[in-house]
């Protein structure tokens, strides 16, 4: 269920690190508990992100969920498809529905955030 | 009465209050009148409101007349007395209204969404300078002069806790119309939103597809204003505007000493998540029939406090219920004669007086006055029951030799003839009753 090659937050945010940039999306997990998703907000190109800090919302039919930086770093790209198919984080949250990319500023950050294993069993849990 | 409170007397029981709030003298009442002798002195007293006058005041509250089923409506209880409809369930008659009252808003704005009103037409204008300034990133804000000058009053209020620079253009001083040339030399790549009104508060239709080109080209959104809703009935909706934000007292509200009013702001469909105040939306309920509720909330401080598009809550939807049935009453044919017999009345008089602008105007202009005051040619008017328009010389000093002259449905021929001839005196005198 959660790609062994991705890292994950607390608050159900996933990263994906690839050299000094990294991909940034929602889990399987939080899709699931927020119901069909209706509205995504997303920074602007270029907007500087810190870890922990918002980057933007993720709005469901029941609830709008603040969306938490994994990592600190300078926006690069946003998934402008998501505009117009918010319901696709519903359906492909690991994939198609990421939300952002970034150049990082910090790569140790990735050591604070949680493996697949670990975000299983935190998941598991918290269920 | 006082036994039963513990208390020995009406100034004991009123001794809690601050001494500065309270009355230290005795009301200027007989003492031991009757009820109906205090209904009687109130009746006489209200015999001094200024009743079988004729109004030449406009300036962003307007004298049309109020369609008696107005009041039939908005006083059953089932308007008056209810709140914020968010069960759904049980709202459904409140909630049809106010999305007819957005509806139409669309309709006459040429806008693809519209709240459920603001507080007013004056607070209005500062909401839809936030919503510039969160859609577009940037933080400064341009007003034409030629907007109402209380309307600016409020916006720089609101700018002042809020970092909003405020910074205003001109007009062109021959024509009334916005200065096109000033408003480029102003806007810069800070400027989240450029702001004219129409008609302006000279009454002048103003340039509003010229000023939103200006603004695009600079990456800035253009709001325009409105005071006079009426006039909606007969000018081009401003579908060039990104924001549209006005007040809707024409709309069969009382002047009432200046409120309540409702404003109202529409916007198109990319803007709807930055709108503040209520949205009704319509959705089918569990049987699949048609039904309406409360919508996008999430932009509500009920829902997120911190991050909300607004601190407005409760709405003046009751107010806006008064234009709801009014726009009913009127529908799309009857909005437009009354928006024709307004423009007809206003040139009748505008082609006897000397106006002062050349740009075409609605139901307002500027005239001036030559051979006396604007507070001369006032106080003669007035004895023969005409209030006159609104001397200009206390918001803008360089027209201190004008008046302000709106005219309505509600204006009879005989009185803008006597304003017509008071003003070719161009000398003080006793204008014969």
């Amino acid at each position: 269920m959660y790609p062994d090659n991705f890292r994950y937050t607390k608050e159900h945010e996933w990263v994906m690190v690839a050299g000094d940039s990294a991909t940034i999306g929602i889990t399987h997990h939080a899709q699931e508990e927020l119901g069909d998703i209706v509205y995504v907000d997303l920074p602007k190109v270029g907007a500087q992100l810190a870890q922990g800090k918002s980057l933007g919302s993720v709005e469901s039919v029941k609830a709008v969920s603040d969306v938490y930086s994994p990592l600190s770093g300078e926006v690069i790209e946003i998934n402008g498809a998501l505009a117009d198919k918010p319901e696709s984080l519903n359906q492909d949250p690991h994939g198609a529905a990421w939300l952002v990319k970034v150049k990082l500023s910090n790569p140790g950050e990735i050591e604070s955030l949680m493996t697949a294993s670990d975000y299983a069993a935190y998941v598991g849990a918290e269920k | 009465m006082l036994d039963a409170c513990g208390v020995a007397s009406a100034e004991e029981l009123f001794a809690h209050l601050p001494e500065a709030a309270r009355l230290n003298r005795p009301l200027a009442l007989d003492p031991g009148i009757s009820e109906y002798e205090i209904v009687d002195y109130f009746k006489k007293r209200a015999a001094h409101n200024a009743n079988g006058y004729t109004s030449f005041l406009g300036a962003g509250v307007y004298h049309h007349y109020r369609p008696v089923l107005v009041d039939a409506v908005v006083s059953r209880g089932e308007f008056l007395t209810s709140y914020t409809p968010y069960q759904a369930e049980i709202a459904q008659g409140t909630l049809t209204t106010i999305f007819e009252f957005q509806t139409m808003m669309c309709q006459l704005t040429g806008m693809d969404v519209a709240n459920a009103s603001m507080y007013d037409g004056s607070t209005a204008l500062p909401e839809a300078a936030m919503m510039a300034v969160r859609a577009t990133g940037k933080g400064r804000v341009l007003v034409a002069r030629n907007v109402h000058p209380e309307y600016r009053e409020v916006l720089r209020t609101y700018a002042r806790h809020q970092g909003m620079p405020v910074v205003e253009f001109g007009y062109v001083a021959e024509t009334g119309a916005v200065d096109l040339e000033d408003l480029e030399r102003h806007i810069d790549p800070l400027t989240a939103a450029v702001i004219v009104q129409s008609p302006n508060f000279f009454g002048v239709i103003d340039q509003v597809k010229a000023a939103a080109e200006v603004a695009h080209k600079h990456g800035a959104l253009l709001i325009m204003v409105f005071t006079e809703a009426v006039s909606l009935g007969i000018l081009e909706p401003p579908a060039d505007a990104d924001i549209v934000a006005g007040e809707l007292q024409s709309f069969a509200i009382s002047p009432c000493y200046g409120g309540p009013f409702a404003g109202v702001i529409a916007t198109k469909e990319k803007f709807m998540r930055q709108l503040p105040g209520r949205l009704v939306g319509q959705t089918v309920d569990s049987r699949g029939n048609r039904a309406f509720c409360l919508t996008l909330s999430t932009r509500e401080q009920h829902i997120r406090r911190e991050k909300a598009t607004s601190n407005i809550c409760t709405n003046q939807a009751l107010i806006a219920l008064m234009a709801t049935v009014f726009m009913t009453v009127y529908g799309k044919q009857g909005l437009r004669e009354l928006a024709l017999q307004n423009l007809a009345k206003a040139n009748y008089l505008a082609d006897k007086s000397q106006r002062r602008f050349t740009a075409p105007c609605f139901n307002e202009f500027v005239a001036r006055v030559e051979g006396q005051s604007p507070d001369e040619l006032n106080k003669a008017l007035l004895k023969t029951r005409i209030i006159g328009g609104l001397p200009l010389a206390k918001h803008y000093p360089e027209l201190s030799d004008c008046v302000l002259l709106c005219s309505t449905e509600m204006t009879p021929r005989e009185s803008m003839d006597l304003v017509a001839t008071a003003l070719a005196s161009k000398k003080p005198v006793e204008v014969q009753a």
